[in-house]
Formats: C-alpha cells, structure tokens, sequence
C-alpha cells in the first residue's frame, strides 16, 4: 500500500510515493528524488554523512522517519548552491580545498550551516565541538575547520 | 602516425564510442565491440594513454585511479606540462578495463611514480612526433621548433600548426619511446603548483557522481546477510515474511552466500532483517586477549631474510650491554565512511562491472575466474568511491553484485550496509615483532636484530572475493596481505644488521593491505627500539639518528626537521603534575628506496587516566619532484590524521566466532576535538624524479608518537593501540 507524501525539498513541495512511511528520509532524497548530496554512511546516525537541515536544525536523514518530515522544510546540500553559484560554505570549502574523498563532506558543511547559523563567528574550538559527531576517515579536519572559519569570515 | 585506412575508421568509430561510455548513465556498448576495435591498451603504446581529438581535446587514460587523494587533477598537470596543452582541455578516464592501461593496483604511493611517469613518458613520446610531423609539414628543422598550448611553433615566428590539425583525429600509432626526451623541469608551467583539485566543485555541492550514487536502467537493490560466524555453513534460510513486503523480489542462496533482491533499497534493507538464517555454530577464532601467543605459535612457512649486514648474532655476544623488546601491532580495520557498493549486469555472457576498486583490471581476472569466462568477456569500469586506504570491500561487493545479477537477469546494485563493511572488509593482519640490540661500551650500536612473525604471502595479489568463498566458486582460498614485509630493513649503518620476516601459514581475518601496509608496523617498531638504544646509549635520539646515518638527502631532512621543529636536546622531562609533555622524534627512507620523511610529534599525557592528547606534529617530506604542493599537503595532513586514530584508537574487537566490532560505536575513530595540528615543511626538487606520498608519513606517526610518551611518563608503549588501560598499565608499581 503506497503512502502519498508531500515534502518541502529545497524550497520546492513535491509528493512521492512510499511503501513504507517509516523508511528514513535519506532513501527518498537519493533514490526518489536523485538528491545525492546527502550520503548514506551507517543507517544509525553515527557518522554524519547524510546530514539535512530540518527546520533548519540538523538531522541524520538515516534514521528520520520520512513521515515526521511532511510539513517541514528539508534543505539538502544541493539547496545551498551549485559549481556556478555556490554558497559561502561551500565556496569555503573549495578556498581551502577541504575534501579528500568528499563522501564525509556533505555532512561536514551541513552541521557547519548548522553552526554558523547560531553562531557567526565560532573560533577554532567550537568548530571542532560542533563538528565531533561527524566522522571524517581521510583526515581532512584541519581544512574543514579552516574552511568553516573562513566561510564565517565571509558572511 | 599514418595508420592505413581501415584502421582510422576503425579509431574514428572508437572515438565516438569512448564518448558514448563517458555518459554515465548510459549502457555498454560493450556486447557489440570487441574492446581491440576501440583503442589499445597495452603499456607500450603511445595511444593507450592518449587521443587528441579533432577539437584539440586531449584524452587521458589512467590505469590508476583516484581515491581521493588528487591523482585525477595531478596527472592532468604532468600532461599539460609535458604535451604543452592547456589544462582545461584534458580529461581523464581511468581505471576501465576496456579503455585504460593495466597500470597495476592503485597501492603502494605509486600513482605518480608509476603511472604518472608511465603518462609522462607517453606525453613525452608524443610530443617529439608531433614535432617531427610538424617540421615535415612546415618544412622546418625540428630544432626550430618548441610547442605551447597545443601547437607546434615555429621558432621567433608566428608560423605555428596545432597538435588536432597534425593528426586529423588519427591515433599516434606509435611505441612509447623509454628515450622520448623529457621537458627541462625548471620550464614547466603547471606541474609544481597548487592547481585546484578538479573534483571538489562537484563534491562540495552534491554534483559529482560516487559509486554509490550511480544508477543502471532496469536495476534492483540487494543487500548481502553474512554468515553469523566466519565459518559457519548455511542450513536452511526462511524469507516468508519478506515476501509480504512491497517490492520484493527474491532471496538468492548459493552455498553459504545468501543475499536479498528488491525492486527499492528500503525493501532490500528490510528484507535482511525479516529473514530467518540457520547457521551451523562455528569458533576456530583465536581468544581476542591470546591473540599475540597465537601468533607467535602459528606454524612456520619459511623465513625471508630482508636485511643482513655483517654477523649480527656473533656481534651481540661481543657485549654485555643489550637490549630486547618485543612490539605488537593490533588488527585494523579499513573504516571506509561509505560501505562498499557495486553494481554488475549481465549481456549475453558478458559482465559489466561498476566499482570503486582500487584495481580493476585484477578484479577483471577475479570475476572472470569466478563464472569461467574469459576476462575479455568482462568489463570493469572505475567509478569513485568513498575513500577505501587500500583493498577494501570495493571488490567483493563486485562479486555480490556479479553473482546476484547472473541469478536475477537484470542489473543488481549491491550496497554494504555499515555492519557488512566493519565485520567483512579483509583486514591488516596482526603483526608482532621482537627485537634485540647491542651497544658497546661507548654507546654504539654494534647489533641490530629484528625479527617479524607475519602471515605469508602466495604468488598471487588477490585477496580472495567472498562471494566466490561463500558460494564455494573458483579460485580456492588464497589470501595476500600485501607488502607487509617492506620497512624491517632499516636505514642506519649498523656494522652487523639482521632482519628476517618467519611467515605465517595463516591468520586469523582475511588479510589485505590497509594504507602502508607493513611500514606503518614495521616502522613502529624499528623507530621505538632505535630511540630506546639512543636512551640506552644516552644520547638524543635525533642525534643519534644522525650519527648512523650516511645518505645525504636523510641528514639533511633531519636537519631541517631539527630546525622547524625547534629541537633542542635535553634531559627527558620530569614533571609531576597530573600532564605529562613529551616530544618525540622518528624517521624513514621509505622501503630504503624512495620518499624520505622526518617527523616530530609533540604532546600530552594525563598520569591520572593515561589518556594521551597529541598536539602537534611537525613533518619534513622530501618526495622529489613535487607535483602538485597543495595535493601533497592534504596527503600528508591525511596521513598524519588517520594514523594517530589508528595508533590511539583503534583495534579490531572479535570474540571466536566473528567480528563484534560493527560499527562507529564499537570501532571508534578520531573526532575533531582529538586532531593535532600540523606543521608541514616541503623538500621540493623539481629536477628529481617524483616518489610517493600516499603512505610514507603514516609510517613514522605511531613510532614518534611512542618516543615521545616515553620522554613524557618515561614508560615504552609497544602494542599499538596505545589506549589509557595500557597507559596506566605501563606506570612501574610504585616503590
């Protein structure tokens, strides 16, 4: 029995069809609407890699239940801007060169909107507290905390 | 460079084929090309590396693939350079099997030392018969003539002819030329700067194509369910409930492989969960806390000896002054952030693979050894995955996949989850050390001995695909751990050396290479026990690096890294308050061949819970040739990063049956608040050749960092993974 559900992506409402309500909004985003800068990592909200804004408060798509997101404003990284137009994170982020593999990356600059949203001008230490439940495997922090700062220095 | 004529029809029809395939999602054309009809491949061929189009575009087919270390936008450099062609009209396709040189694993820190100068050396044949083509055409002395942005030149002229009018979209039908001359490397424009990497726009903003991103018309979702325990056999498999669910299509069992196919991955995720499987009980693991007794009891193969300078043994008993030390090196993980992925499709008995291997042309041979056909009858093609820091599950996903597909009919697109890729990705194997040395009375080494009980490596470089091990497919099992044996041998001029590898017959987890293999444990251990002779001999342990060295280009990297680092000789510390400071140094000639890199790591010990928190670490790298500074410092910064997790942190948690270690919470790595700066100073010599930079300074983080717990607690942490337990452990009981 499909399930009719109609979501506010990126600024655009737009209804899908599920069988299962339940399933988290990290397979809508990738595989129904071909969203793919949220990532799937762990399917248990450890690592961070398919982190959305909700709200504009961030969330691990990987376990948000599709269902409790109708209603909501969902931003995805793809909703921040584009190669051509990007957004100060991630123009930041290209700036510092802040990606090794990249797959961490979605959730790196997601959580960092996140911050910088609450706080304009984080130092060095929040950054890095703001920033601790997301894992990164390459080693890529320093950039990543560089290019949060400078993204901040930006604004 | 005059190919008859059926043969520039045949390249003509090539060229709009290999445009076809760089549609991503588009379908092989693969059933109706026989792949010689498309291009070479064969490494001595100018054309296997290299098309320039009619539109100028030029073409680069790499064997070695980009992992996520800069390779794609570093290899463009050496191309521009060495072609003269404006970067921006060089693409890149790599690691398809159909189109791409073998150029071997993508492993070992050798993409720019083998295979980019495999590129440059075909860029370099190419260029001198573009120039000789031109000096025939223009009826100028090619001594006359120098090339820049795509054209033959004349010289102090405007007469030029670009590099698309002198083929005319023909191939170069051409040798590489060992000989071709390379360009002067002071002139060079592109290579030695820090060109932005190509592949960060699209990954910042949810652009670029990963594998797992990847998608095939007609495809289905399968999720693989492992066995509970290693060696536990399949009895029977109950998939009732999952029929009920939407989108559901089949379990398939072959053997003890086992997987669920679904029409969407969330059924596919949901199916592994609502199927019952009955294991047969299995324990023939080793008690995780005897696990170095295990080791040290496995049988025997045979001994290599890596090293053996002068009569170390006789030497020792000269002496009275010795020392010996044992040092361990726990089982890791590769800890890949996304899980394995792949997807397969079968045409007419012929397989298509998309993957993120590291080494696709091997995994060719694998699959097609799997099914029986001959490896011309598969096609494996590279797409990006998430970073893997050597062989993974990249390619036993492949295998799922590739026999899913064959079952099903239809393209399978296998996903890992997070607990697949923890418990069943192969693993670095354990490795144990002992060591012994001897100093005479003045405080020379007069004996060094080392000896590494490491599992053995057959012939073959495949680690064995599971799906082939599960479904009991060929080949037989055969494991290859990787270059584990490299880095025993030590640089220093010891007159009696001795280092012997006793090689296992077997070990416990499917071994594979984990970045620097074998270095990092081998470096571990060579690099403590040098700075515990220092001590032993009270000498500063830079000093007395220095003192037994005798190549130039180390001395004088252990010159500059005294300089950055500011160090300064001195009593070890003595503080007693509850945070210890240490410093510690340590040092490799890579495999005593190529990169040099010197390390200095500072930091802080809290005596009351023996949490160790590095601070810094200060490095001096010396690859040669630097080819792109910005790229190489990301390396190093990576390199620096992942492996002080791995020496604080890491280690592999398994009871007798299985891995129980299967996730972020039970495997943890290193957090933000956790990393050290780093300060990073660049050797760069643009006249020598270029060497790796993937793993080398891996190899020196564990060891600097053991040297300098000890100049901070005075204690020798020799098992990695130096955990607060073993800190506190270490304390000697109190007097």
């Amino acid at each position: 029995m499909a399930h009719r559900l109609t979501l506010e992506v990126n600024g655009t409402r737009t209804t899908v069809s599920i069988d299962d309500p339940q399933m988290p909004l990290l397979y809508v985003l990738r595989d129904d609407l071909q969203l793919h800068g949220p990532r799937f990592g762990c399917g248990l909200g450890q690592c961070g890699a398919c982190t959305v804004h909700v709200n504009g408060k961030a969330a691990r798509s990987c376990i948000y239940p599709s269902a409790q997101a109708v209603g909501k404003k969902i931003l995805t990284l793809e909703g921040l801007g584009t190669p051509s137009a990007p957004h100060p994170l991630q123009l930041a982020f290209i700036q510092e060169q802040a990606v090794q593999c990249g797959y961490c990356i979605n959730g790196m600059i997601m959580q960092g909107k996140a911050l910088l949203d609450q706080n304009h001008h984080p130092n060095e230490e929040d950054i890095k507290q703001a920033l601790a439940n997301n894992l990164c495997r390459c080693g890529t922090h320093l950039r990543i905390v560089r290019a949060i700062r400078r993204a901040s220095e930006m604004a | 460079m005059t190919p008859s004529v059926t043969r520039r029809e045949v390249l003509r029809a090539g060229g709009s084929l290999v445009v076809a395939f760089s549609v991503r999602a588009g379908l092989p054309a693969f059933a109706t090309q026989a792949p010689e009809a498309i291009k070479p491949v064969a490494l001595d061929q100018v054309d296997s590396f290299l098309a320039i189009g009619a539109d100028g575009t030029v073409a680069v087919y790499s064997g070695k693939v980009d992992l996520g270390t800069g390779v794609r936008t570093a290899l463009t450099q050496i191309v521009a350079d060495e072609l003269d062609v404006p970067f921006e009209k060089i693409t890149i396709t790599q690691g398809d099997t159909l189109l791409t040189p073998d150029q071997g694993i993508t492993w070992g820190s050798l993409s720019i030392q083998v295979g980019g100068m495999q590129i440059r050396q075909a860029a370099a044949t190419a260029r001198a018969a573009l120039i000789s083509e031109a000096g025939k055409q223009m009826g100028v002395d090619r001594t006359e003539l120098l090339t820049s942005d795509g054209a033959v030149r004349a010289k102090g002229g405007d007469r030029h002819i670009s590099y698309a009018d002198l083929l005319q979209g023909k191939s170069f039908e051409l040798k590489v030329d060992k000989d071709a001359p390379l360009k002067d490397p002071t002139t060079y424009q592109v290579v030695g700067k820090a060109v932005p990497r190509l592949d960060i726009p699209g990954k910042v903003t949810g652009q670029f194509t990963y594998m797992h991103d990847y998608r095939v018309p007609g495809m289905v979702h399968a999720r693989v369910i492992r066995p509970i325990a290693l060696g536990a056999q399949l009895i029977s498999f109950d998939d009732s409930s999952a029929r009920r669910l939407p989108g559901y299509l089949k379990a398939v069992r072959q053997g003890n492989f086992l997987a669920v196919v679904a029409e969407n991955e969330w059924t596919a995720i949901k199916a592994v969960q609502s199927v019952r499987a009955n294991w047969t009980p299995w324990d023939g693991l080793p008690e995780k806390t005897k696990l170095w007794e295990h080791v040290r009891s496995t049988k025997i193969t045979h001994d290599d000896v890596l090293q053996n300078v002068g009569n170390a043994s006789a030497a020792a008993q000269t002496t009275s002054r010795k020392l010996a030390a044992t040092y361990d090196f726990a089982i890791h993980t590769h800890g890949s952030i996304g899980p394995s992925c792949a997807i397969a499709q079968w045409q007419d008995n012929k397989l298509t693979c998309w993957t993120a291997s590291q080494q696709t042309h091997l995994l060719r041979q694998q699959l097609a050894t799997m099914f029986g056909i001959p490896p011309e009858d598969v096609r494996a093609l590279y797409v990006d995955g998430s970073g893997c820091y050597g062989r993974n599950g990249h390619e036993d996903a492949a295998g799922d996949a590739a026999l899913l597909a064959k079952v099903i009919g239809r393209p399978v697109r296998v996903q890992w989850s997070r607990a697949d890729e923890h418990g069943w990705d192969p693993k670095g194997p354990p490795t144990l050390i002992d060591y012994r040395g001897a100093l005479d009375e003045t405080g020379n080494v007069v004996a060094w001995e080392s000896e590494a009980y490491i599992v053995d490596a057959p012939k073959t470089f495949a680690v064995p695909l599971i799906a082939a091990q599960l479904a009991d497919l060929p080949p037989a099992a055969a494991a290859f751990p990787g270059n584990i044996h490299q880095g025993l041998a030590i640089p220093y001029t010891f007159p009696n050396i001795k280092a012997t590898a006793h090689r296992l017959v077997d070990t416990p987890f499917r071994p594979s290479w984990i970045r620097t293999p074998g270095r990092m444990q081998n470096t571990f251990g060579n690099e403590s026990f040098i700075d515990e002779l220092a001590s032993a001999a009270k000498v500063d342990p830079l000093e007395f690096r220095t003192r037994n060295l005798s190549d130039k280009r180390g001395l004088e990297l252990l010159e500059r890294l005294r300089s950055v680092a500011v160090w300064q000789a001195r009593e070890r510390h003595d503080d007693s308050g509850e945070i210890a400071h240490g410093r510690g140094v340590s040092y490799t000639h890579y495999e005593l061949v190529r990169t040099y890199v010197g390390v200095v790591c500072d930091l802080e010990v809290n005596r009351k819970t023996g949490k160790i928190r590095v601070t810094r670490f200060t490095v001096v790298h010396d690859c040669g040739q630097i080819i792109n500074p910005d790229g190489l410092r990301n390396q190093i910064e990576g390199n620096v990063i992942q492996t002080v997790s791995r020496t604080l942190i890491e280690e592999l948690q398994f009871d007798r049956s299985a891995v129980t270690s299967l996730n972020w919470a039970s495997y943890p790595i290193i957090r933000f608040p956790e990393v050290p700066e780093v300060v990073i100073e660049l050797i760069d010599r643009p006249k020598e050749k270029p060497w790796g930079a993937g793993e080398p300074t891996a190899s020196v983080v564990p060891s600097a960092i053991s040297n300098a717990v000890f100049d901070a607690i005075g204690v020798r942490l020799r098992s990695v993974p130096f955990t607060p337990e073993k800190v506190m452990k270490s304390f000697p009981p109190p007097v």
